[in-house]
């Protein structure tokens, strides 16, 4: 524990930009996977454990793409669009079987899409590590703001999050088929008596969350090292984005993904030793004065 | 009178007899190969190392036996998966001894996986070689120590000394006295990171660490250690990452021009994998040799590395490779001179060996009797540049320092 340095940087404005940047690039990539992740939670009540591999599909896709046509935004539309196709034929062929079944039998089949994933990754794209390498257009020197460093990369990273965070959310509070996902998350069978077509709404409905996953994936490749199983370790904290905000809820993931890229960039300067374990601490406090998380609904 | 067909019916029964009797024998040594088990690392994060790995025993094995095999015996060689779990290392090493038949281990395992399998050992008492764990405690240590098993690959404290001596030098010459380190959060990281801040302020006293980071291995995200080290304006920055942790490390860090801001020093640099992933590799990283076809600069260490990348789709070899390529050559040399697998007569026979080797300045390699390591191996320390041979100017390490410093380092470990 070294609370001088904690103290010593919060007071100063160089360390406070820095530290602040480092902690939104770290949410904002951990809010897209959750968002994602979260949504179809909240509208089909599927744990998905296979989201993390949504993440590394997307990442490997936009990595060809990026290496055949030279263009990192079309890798990284590559990465999204792949992925919603990728999440259309889980829910068809998969997850469809199992809606209402025990969470065992879905933890099973997503836990089987993983493997297959990472061994079908390790044939297609071989067992090395990948590094897509900065496009052309942002090697360039990082910012200074306010003696702060601030890479023009990340900061472009933060505002296309922050851009799909809110045309998500415009998508579900304004829209008729946004307003038909969250009815749906609500009391499926009276949308469905209603004669609307729930089916091809839960496909959307993972085209979307595997489409969010897609595009974190290929927006995070320039920086991030491709390898079969990278899925993993970043599904662990977009479940526990997803918990802290409360399970189906978009803001409340954006704010528990920011929080706990704060922690992590100042925790790791006040508490070196102990920042990953601050994460779960978090969790458990806010679990416990708040048992949905932060805009969770309470379960009567 | 004599019955002729009877004669002859003799001469096919004794035939057949004979043939009856020669077969199984023929049979047997057909049948019955020189099973070697091999736990290693083929799936997860740095499977590319178990892979690698795999791919320099292979091209060894089948060089013994179109030659004959080992004793008359051809070499069977059985991988297994342990995933990098050091549980699993230790299941699958037990049950390729027990289950499979294997005469001899090698243990192509990781240091955490590398600790459980000498378990393993000590228990089944066959011949073990590790051939990648390079905590340096695992035959240092008397108390780990196990009569048939032995270490085939570099090790953390050669490394410290020979990466101390050369960064204390080139931070004499750039008058770098504040150092930063970044290395993964498990014993290898924490090991040899403590082991190269010892020797480095061994060869210049005046080193002050201001700053220590240890992001957990496989970690996606190095963000926040890279802005923690930034914060602390080092001069210097030692970083014990490797593989794809270290690739991810040095595209992170070039957003941040990490690496105008300091000068860093990484062991790890120097694998061809990690230098060619590496798009935008930063030039002037002191790195030690990994595996560098380069270095030492000879033709039978030039042609090892070319005929390594012929037999794996030219993929580029790794430390691991040279590591278990000499493993396997000090089986082969060990099993033939004890002239059985025997665990106890093998290990009489590998103490103290020495083999021609393509990965020595001095062209042989020894496996050091008093604590059953490898010893004079090429280790150097080079600058990197962005492109091929990227590492140039490498200094080779001492032996003779090594030797000396290391026996000091176990002194006041306590182990001798």
């Amino acid at each position: 524990m070294d609370l001088d340095a904690l103290l010593g940087c919060v007071t100063s404005s160089s360390c406070l930009v820095t530290q602040t940047t480092s902690g939104l690039i770290v949410g904002m990539l951990l809010f897209m996977v959750a968002a994602g992740l979260t949504l179809i939670f909240g509208v089909l009540k599927i744990v998905n454990f296979a989201h993390g591999t949504f993440y590394m599909l997307g990442a490997y896709i936009a990595y060809s793409a990026f290496m055949f046509t030279g263009s990192y935004f079309l890798g990284v539309l590559a990465g999204g669009l792949g992925m919603a196709i990728f999440g259309v034929i889980f829910e068809r062929v998969l997850i469809s079987r199992v809606y209402g079944a025990n969470v065992l039998m879905q933890l099973l089949i997503c836990y089987a899409v993983v493997l297959i994933c990472d061994d079908l990754v390790k044939i297609v794209w071989g067992p090395d590590f990948y590094a897509m390498g900065m496009p052309p257009a942002f090697q360039v020197p990082p910012l200074f703001i306010a003696g702060g460093v601030v890479p023009p990369f990340y900061i472009m990273l933060i505002l296309v999050a922050l851009a799909i965070g809110g045309g998500l959310s415009l998508l579900l509070g304004l829209t008729k088929i946004g307003k038909i996902i969250r009815a749906a998350a609500h009391n499926p069978n009276m949308v469905s008596a209603l004669g609307i077509n729930t089916t091809l709404l839960y496909s959307l409905v993972f085209a979307v969350g595997g489409m969010l996953a897609g595009l974190a994936g290929g927006l995070a490749a320039p920086v991030r090292s491709l390898t079969p199983g990278m899925g993993f370790s970043i599904l662990i904290e977009s479940f526990i984005v997803t918990v802290i905000g409360g399970m189906g809820s978009i803001g409340g993931a954006l704010i528990a993904a920011v929080v706990l890229g704060l922690i992590r960039s100042f925790g790791t300067i006040g508490f070196p030793l102990f920042t990953e374990g601050l994460m779960y601490i978090a969790m458990i406090i806010i679990l416990v004065f708040k048992p949905s998380g932060l805009f969770g609904k309470e379960i009567v | 009178m004599r019955d002729i067909h009877a004669a002859r019916l003799g001469r096919r029964t004794l035939l057949a007899a004979s043939a009856a009797i020669a077969m199984p024998w023929v049979a047997r040594a057909q049948a019955n190969p020189l099973k070697i088990g091999i736990p290693t690392i083929l799936s997860g994060p740095i499977a590319l190392l178990g892979t690698s790995s795999r791919g320099a025993i292979q091209p060894e094995i089948d060089r013994i036996n179109a030659a004959g095999g080992l004793l008359g015996r051809q070499i069977q060689p059985i991988y297994r998966d342990s995933k990098g779990q050091p549980q699993e290392a230790a299941r699958v090493a037990r049950e390729l001894v027990n289950t499979d038949g294997c005469e001899i281990l090698l243990d192509a395992e990781a240091s955490s996986g590398a600790y459980a399998v000498q378990e393993v050992v000590r228990d089944l008492g066959v011949l073990c070689l590790h051939s990648n764990s390079e905590t340096s405690s695992l035959t240092a240590d008397p108390k780990l120590r196990v009569a048939t098993a032995f270490r085939c690959a570099r090790q953390g404290v050669h490394d410290a000394i020979v990466g101390g001596a050369h960064s204390a030098k080139v931070a004499t010459a750039k008058k770098l006295s504040k150092w930063a380190t970044c290395s993964p959060d498990y014993a290898f990281g924490r090991d040899t990171t403590a082991q190269f801040l010892e020797f480095l302020k061994h060869f210049k006293p005046d080193i002050e660490v201001v700053s220590q980071g240890w992001p957990k291995l496989g970690a996606p995200d190095f963000t926040e250690v890279i802005t923690k080290i930034l914060q602390a304006k080092p001069q210097a920055l030692y970083s014990a990452l490797y593989a794809g942790d270290l690739s991810a490390f040095v595209n992170q860090g070039n957003v941040y021009a990490l690496f105008s801001a300091m000068q860093v020093f990484v062991p790890a640099m120097g694998d061809l994998p990690v230098l060619t992933a590496v798009k935008s590799l930063p030039v002037g990283i002191q790195s030690a040799n990994r595996y560098l076809p380069t270095f030492p600069k000879t033709a039978e260490n030039a042609a090892w590395g070319a005929a390594y990348s012929k037999a794996n789709n030219n993929a580029y070899p790794t430390n691991w490779s040279w590591q278990n390529s000499t493993a396997v050559r000090f089986i082969e040399a060990a099993v033939k001179k004890a002239g059985s697998t025997d665990g106890k007569k093998a290990a009489a026979a590998l103490e103290g060996m020495t083999i021609d080797s393509p990965f020595s300045v001095t062209g042989k390699v020894t496996m050091r009797a008093e604590d059953h390591t490898l010893v004079d191996y090429a280790i150097g320390w080079g600058t990197t540049v962005p492109k091929e041979p990227f590492v140039v100017d490498v200094e080779p390490g001492d032996w003779g320092q090594i030797v000396e410093l290391e026996k000091e380092w176990k002194k006041a470990n306590g182990y001798i």
